[in-house]
């Protein structure tokens, strides 16, 4: 058994995007606000801190994760992925990034973070996701400068391609 | 074109990049989590966090603040009410001539739910909520009105004494003879709206850090304001520092903003105003709670709009009567929404002889301000919605009544009655195309093939004008000709670019745009580009904009959608002067004439021997590394600052006459919708949308705008509303309650273009970013009534709220069934009555109610009860339903005491989580048994924060525990006496008043 | 909007977990998936002093068939049990419900068992449960008890659970061969539900149960009936139920979609 005292900062330790991490906090601090202001990792916005925005949502042990409704210290432990994981490197943008670009699937970028991150994990999962699916996966998502239709494509030539290439590897 | 230096285009034969859709130089960044927002941006180490304690009532005397508790928690910097505001500031200004002021935090008193009350600034945001809790605020409530017809009623609640009533400005116009008009026509038509609030709301909030420089009496201050830099006057007047004395900066990247952060300035003077008390940094990022009940929104509308008609639906004259509501304060820009449509009364369409009424009120909600559209939804919600009523009242054609009446293809520059000056258009060719290519024949045969099925299906169509270049004297119009001139001209829209050519000869762009995720950066690369013969990536342009050091005027920033139009072409111009002077150093060091120089593919090159050439850095540099080789007739060329105003952006003229817009854009929507039978949802079937919005930069971006315009108009049609009881509590205080489109909401919209140049802005190009809020709505709704065959529409069209309009009289509920309680629309108050049979007799229940001893055991979770006098009751209370727990301090009284039958109790209570306040009676009759019959009836309204953001929950929850205690109450008073319990008034008004709730 | 302060106690079995809520009664609030809590934590709405994390306690984390039962343990996420490849012939009505519940984002941390306790009369795991007369099992330090569907719920956000009650998991009742059907009104995809119902055919007949429009999710059973019979019985039943107005639906919508899916509904599953 774990108590962690409410006035006191403790220790949280995990894995966020492959490389070990640790800070401190307070019980009470947001995982969102943990990535952001303890570790740097800016890429997470926050964008209503009550579940619905999605634009926090990230991946803690591979479950689509508001940040913003979990707690720094209940990630102790686990495989966390953000936003600043999904580029291959830094100079470079994987394809679901480049499908975003190309189809001029975002504006501001605020609200970008987080659908990203449910089209990663979704895409992994289901390489072959028809538009309703993706409609319904991103409805948890809220954006309010592209009016979603080109997200969506973006979604869908995104799934096409790493099918194919997916397709290539496993023939090869 | 203009272009006074010919450029091609490098690598990519000789098209320009204006006019491609090359991918945005913003989006690496953003798409790898590498964006620049205010939060993601370090701040000075001991830089202290600021949260705001807010009004939960609409309308209310501020009788005491307290803030001792709050001062004593660790980490707390300072408290600052409105006091401590109002020693170091001025008041805002107000857009109109009248003794009012308009501070950013209450003074005295609150006019909306949301009003800040006191700034508490600490260590950590966390720390500051804490101390939040512990400020006590007594309030006085007084009446609240939220109608802007209401606000006008003689017997009003007055919110501000130097208003009469509550009507911040009154004016009359007249444009042609209308009278005359109304007089011979031989159709006359009416309609009144009621047009909703609503706001863009962006997903980032708004964002401050702010320090001060007691030295200097200087501020420094970085917020995500979005502009116009006129308010960048406001700000400094309030902060009692000359205009340099306030360095205003911009971050990289801002999360949208559609209007809505323009509206962060009064938080700039709270925070800038912490930082001065405390001494310190101050950092404060709204949360979302905030921004949705107190940030802005854009106005609600009521208006009563008559048209006087010829028998073939030809429009002889309109008649506007308009009352504006701006919420509790006339905040700058305001009443700007009201004029900013000014000009384009008529829409798209020649009619003569206009009269127009235009009032603006204040009510008890939140001030308004910017957003995407402005003006123009409220003003187009009441003519087109009239332009069907016209063809359905005359039998006509809603298409051919829009036909008769555009203006002329041959007409432009049109001026309109209201006095805009149309730059270009041809609307009947547009009206056209959009036809054809949107296939409305098609649509047409799927409304009669959906009837035929007894389907609801409809067909609606809107023509609009979309204004864009703000005329900056546009709202001037609503002071009086003699007083324009007491104040001294105000016109036109100053936009500035920079260009700079480094050492090494790359360019570097600056403009004062401010953009919110338009791509400003990537066109501007294109526009620069073609102009220098190189590619956008060679263009590296910064849109931050830092008062101290830019370019900038009070036209600067993101709005009236002036990118593409002024800002987009003042950067060609400024590349163009540049160009000139770097083509006559190149015709010196080639060995030609100026005019045979041509820049193309990196390089400055004879037009008749490309051969001869020389490297585009080359020739830039020469002005850092050898000014002496230059020629003398050439000038600098390290760095240029160009100021552009079009001519055409004349103050208002002595009749009135205001040409608030410099370009028009002209959009032709038309759409099909089902409503379901059993829902009654409306579904968008098809959305066909037409645009002529002159030159086009970048198709991609020009689309992306046009969606997201149409998403968010879909939006207002369809979801959202600022929705407020007639209490003034504030009922959509979170993302669950104010409804957003997602995606499985918004389908793709079809887009069209045509493209008419502006002759009066250097690329052709005009506004496209609003028109859609503008025009959708009510395409959407003239689609509803089409296929429900109705007359009102009201948005957004909520599907309940068309129950009655589409289905008639509801079935009976069964013989000696239940029935449902009376509803008011706008009532939340919470009603009900009930009776209990006791075992002990009345006087025995009596003396229990009147017991604080007795109160204090049996109410749970009171922390104590004083008794004022025998029939006035203090407590503290702890409530919890569920999870949701909140203290509260309650006060009641007893009156009409009638020993032991029958007494009132009337109280409230207080906590952090909201307020109630309730009168209850309650009546003890002997049951003839030696027991009593007690009866109770109570009437109680709840407001505050649990209202905004938990009331569908706990509605019912104080209902439950109303009745569960009148349970309680008859078995425990049945056991006999004190000892163990016992019945209390108090513990029932406690309850139902602290409980709070729900909502109508 | 940052929650108050408060301890966290990462339980690592039950009766740690049963400890804390024995040590701290009212003050302690279990945080299972969080998807409702935290939200009130954010809103400061709710204030507990303590917050016991009961997701690390492997027991809780089961789905297991036991004998004519389903159980579902606190720590299961509706997520994990959309994935139960069991779900549709041993759940039916489950099956259908949870699709509706919030979005893929929050399904994958928010529990059947969360839900259940955060007692919302428009949820769609508080119908089901109502719907199909499952039970929740509730356990202190000292005993444990089961607690039928209809007595679980006694208001908005209000049930049976005592303070120092953690609820277990809950109990419901394999599928046999009867026929379900499910139907949400909720303004936008995701919502919490204007009107949802639920019909399931019985031995006797069929039983329809509603949420959304009474403070908890209530259900009605009612031989075979047609035409103008069922008519009537809808009707009187919409009418019980006590329909408010809120921003987002007025009573008498409320009372028509009663009338209206719960006609459509008692069709499919008595065809």
């Amino acid at each position: 058994m774990t108590r962690l005292k409410a006035d006191s900062r403790h220790a949280v330790r995990f894995t966020l995007n492959g490389t070990s991490v640790e800070a401190e906090a307070e019980p009470r601090m947001l995982l969102s606000d943990f990535l952001r202001h303890q570790l740097g990792a800016t890429g997470t916005h926050v964008g209503c801190e009550h579940g619905v925005c999605g634009a926090c949502t990230i991946v803690v042990d591979g479950m689509l994760t508001r940040s913003c409704l979990t707690l720094a210290a209940q990630v102790d432990d686990c495989e966390l992925r953000t936003v600043e994981g999904l580029a291959p490197s830094a100079d470079r943008l994987g394809v679901l990034q480049q499908a975003f670009r190309r189809n001029h699937a975002l504006q501001c970028g605020f609200c970008t973070a987080g659908i990203l991150m449910s089209l990663d994990h979704y895409l992994a999962r289901n390489p072959n996701p028809s538009e309703a699916e993706i409609r319904d996966l991103l409805s948890g998502h809220i954006c309010r400068c592209t009016g979603y239709t080109p997200i969506i494509k973006a979604a869908l030539e995104a799934a096409a391609e790493l099918a194919s290439s997916n397709k290539e590897t496993s023939d090869a | 074109m203009l272009q006074a230096v010919k450029s091609a285009n490098p690598g990519h034969g000789d098209e320009p990049w204006v006019g491609r859709s090359i991918e945005r130089v913003e989006d690496a960044a953003l798409l790898s989590g590498r964006g620049r927002f205010i939060d993601d941006l370090g701040v000075p180490p001991g830089t202290l966090h600021a949260a705001i304690l807010r009004s939960p009532h609409a309308h209310a005397d501020i009788l005491s603040i307290d803030p001792e508790a709050a001062k004593r928690l660790p980490g707390v910097a300072a408290v600052l009410t409105g006091s401590d505001v109002k020693a170091v500031t001025t008041s805002l200004v107000v857009g109109v001539k009248a003794p009012v002021e308009c501070w950013p935090i209450a003074i005295d008193r609150v006019r909306y739910v949301g009003e800040p009350v006191a700034i508490i600034v600490a260590a950590d945001r966390a720390r500051a909520e804490d101390a939040a809790e512990l400020i006590n605020v007594e309030y006085r409530p007084r009446g609240a009105v939220v109608d802007p017809l209401g606000a006008l009623a003689a017997d009003a609640p007055v919110l501000h004494d130097g208003f009469p009533g509550n009507l911040a400005s009154d004016r009359s116009f007249r444009y042609g003879d209308p009278e005359q008009a109304f007089a011979e026509a031989p159709y006359r038509f009416s309609i009144d709206i009621k047009y909703p609030r609503n706001s863009c709301t962006p997903i980032e909030t708004y964002g401050v850090v702010a320090s001060h420089d007691a030295g200097e009496d200087g501020y420094e201050v970085l917020a995500n304001f979005q502009g116009p830099f006129s308010i960048h006057t406001v700000i400094a007047r309030a902060l009692k520092v000359p205009g340099n004395r306030l360095r205003l900066r911009t971050p990289p990247d801002s999360g949208g903003s559609f209007g809505v952060k323009q509206g962060v300035f009064p938080y700039i003077v709270l925070i800038a105003a912490a930082a001065r008390i405390t001494g310190r940094p101050v950092k404060w990022i709204e949360d979302r709670i905030e921004h949705l009940a107190a940030s802005v929104s854009a106005t609600n509308r009521a208006t009563t709009l008559a048209a006087a008609v010829a028998a073939d639906g030809k429009i002889l004259a309109l008649d506007w009567d308009q009352v504006e509501d701006c919420g509790a304060h006339l905040r700058a820009p305001e009443p700007a929404t009201l004029y900013r449509m000014h000009g384009n009364l008529t829409g798209a369409y020649d009619i003569s002889h206009v009269k127009v009424r235009n009032r603006v009120v204040v009510t008890n909600k939140t001030p308004t301000g910017l957003n995407r559209g402005f003006g123009g939804p409220q003003v187009y919600f009441a003519l087109e919605r009239l332009v069907q009523r016209i063809a359905i009242g005359l039998g006509l054609d809603p298409l051919d009544v829009i036909k008769r009446n555009l203006i002329g293809a041959g007409a432009f520059p049109y001026r309109t009655a209201t006095g805009a000056l149309l730059d270009s258009g041809n609307y009947q060719e547009a009206v056209a195309r959009a036809v054809e290519q949107g296939r409305l024949a098609e649509l047409k045969a799927k409304r009669d093939a959906a009837r035929a099925q007894g389907r609801l299906y409809g067909i609606g169509f809107t023509a609009v004008v979309e204004p864009s270049v703000s005329n900056m004297g546009y709202i001037t119009t609503v002071l009086t000709a003699a007083e324009r001139r007491k104040a001294g001209p105000k016109n036109g829209a100053q936009a500035t670019a920079t260009v700079g050519l480094d050492p090494v000869g790359s360019v570097t762009v600056h403009v004062a745009s401010v953009p919110q995720g338009q791509g400003h950066r990537t066109v501007l690369s294109q526009v620069v580009a073609d102009v220098f013969g190189l590619q956008p990536k060679d263009i590296r342009v910064n849109t931050e904009i830092d008062t101290a050091k830019d370019a900038w005027s009070i036209a600067s920033g993101n709005y009236a959608s002036r990118f593409a139009a002024a800002v987009a072409g003042t950067a060609k111009l400024a590349a163009e002067r540049v160009a000139g002077r770097l083509a006559r150093i190149a015709a010196s060091q080639l060995n030609v004439e100026a005019a045979d120089i041509v820049f193309a593919k990196g390089f400055v090159a004879s037009k008749h021997n490309p051969e001869n050439r020389i490297a585009f850095s080359r020739v830039a540099a020469l002005s850092h590394w050898s000014p002496g080789s230059l020629p003398d007739d050439a000038g600098q060329t390290i760095r240029e600052t160009l100021f552009w105003t079009p001519p055409e952006l004349t103050p208002p003229d002595d009749e009135d006459r205001i040409n608030s817009s410099l370009c028009h854009g002209f959009i032709f929507d038309f759409c099909g919708v089902e409503v379901d039978r059993t829902t009654l949802e409306t579904r968008i079937d098809r959305y066909v949308t037409m645009h002529d919005c002159g030159t086009i930069l970048h198709p991609g971006m020009v689309n992306g705008q046009i969606r997201g315009g149409f998403a968010q108009a879909l939006g207002a049609a369809l979801l959202e509303e600022y929705a407020y009881a007639d209490d003034g509590s504030f009922l959509t205080g979170t993302l669950a309650d104010y409804l957003l489109p997602t995606t499985t909401e918004v389908p793709e919209p079809e887009i069209f273009h045509m493209e008419t140049p502006s002759p009066f802005t250097p690329l052709g190009a005009k506004g496209v970013g609003e028109g859609n809020c503008m025009s959708t709505p009510v395409c959407l709704a003239n689609a509803v009534a089409d296929a429900l065959g109705i007359a009102d529409i009201t948005l957004p069209l909520v599907p309940a709220r068309l129950v009655e309009l589409v289905r008639g009289a509801e079935p009976p509920p069964p013989a000696g069934g239940a029935t449902a309680a009376p509803v008011r629309e706008g009532d939340r108050r919470l009603r009900g009555e009930g009776q209990a049979s006791v075992k002990g007799a009345p006087e025995q229940v009596w003396a229990m109610l009147l017991d604080p001893a007795t109160l204090q055991s049996v109410i749970p979770g009171c922390q104590s009860v004083d008794k004022i006098t025998d029939t006035h009751f203090r407590a503290d209370v702890t409530l919890g339903i569920g999870p949701v727990t909140g203290r509260y301090r309650a006060d009641v009284e007893l009156f009409d005491l009638d020993a032991p039958r029958a007494v009132t109790l009337r109280g409230g209570a207080t906590g952090a989580l909201g307020f109630g306040s309730a009168e209850g009676r309650v009546t003890l009759v002997p049951d003839g048994n030696g027991g009593t019959k007690l009866t109770y009836s109570y009437d109680a309204a709840i407001g505050g924060k649990v209202a905004s953001i938990g009331g569908r929950l706990l509605d019912g929850a104080t209902r439950v525990i109303i009745g569960q205690f009148f349970t309680a109450l008859a078995r425990k008073a049945g056991g006999g006496g004190a000892e163990g319990g016992g019945f209390s008034l108090f513990a029932l008004l406690a309850k139902a008043a602290s409980l709070f709730g729900g909502r109508r | 909007m940052k929650p108050p302060a408060f301890d966290y106690l990462r339980a690592g079995n039950i009766s740690e977990a049963l400890e804390g809520l024995a040590q701290q009664g009212s003050d302690a609030r279990v945080l299972a998936g969080g998807q409702s809590l935290m939200a009130m934590l954010n809103m400061r709405l709710a204030k507990p002093k303590l917050l016991i994390d009961i997701m690390r306690i492997k027991e809780l984390r089961q789905i297991e068939r036991k004998g004519d039962a389903v159980v579902i343990g606190a720590g299961v996420r509706q997520a994990d049990l959309l994935a139960w490849p069991d779900l549709a012939e041993a759940l039916p009505l489950v099956a259908l419900a949870l699709p509706w519940v919030g979005h893929m984002q929050t399904r994958s941390r928010g529990t059947i068992c969360g839900s259940l306790a955060h007692a919302d009369p428009s949820a769609e795991m508080p119908l089901a449960l109502v719907a199909l007369g499952g039970e929740v099992l509730l356990r202190n330090a000292r005993r444990r008890r089961r607690v039928v569907a209809k007595d679980f719920f006694a208001g908005m956000m209000l049930t049976a659970r005592a303070d120092d009650e953690l609820i277990e998991g809950i109990s419901l009742p394999v599928a046999k061969v009867s026929r379900f059907a499910f139907r949400e009104v909720a303004r936008r995809h995701g919502d919490f539900a204007i009107v949802a119902c639920a019909a399931m055919r019985t031995p006797a007949g069929v039983r329809l149960a509603v949420g959304g429009v009474a403070d908890v999710p209530t259900a009605r059973d009612w031989p075979r009936l047609e035409g103008s019979a069922l008519d009537d019985a809808l009707n009187a039943f919409a009418w019980e139920l006590g329909a408010r107005d809120d921003v987002h639906a007025s009573a008498r919508y409320r009372r028509d979609l009663v009338r209206m899916i719960g006609r459509d509904l008692i069709g499919e599953v008595l065809q």
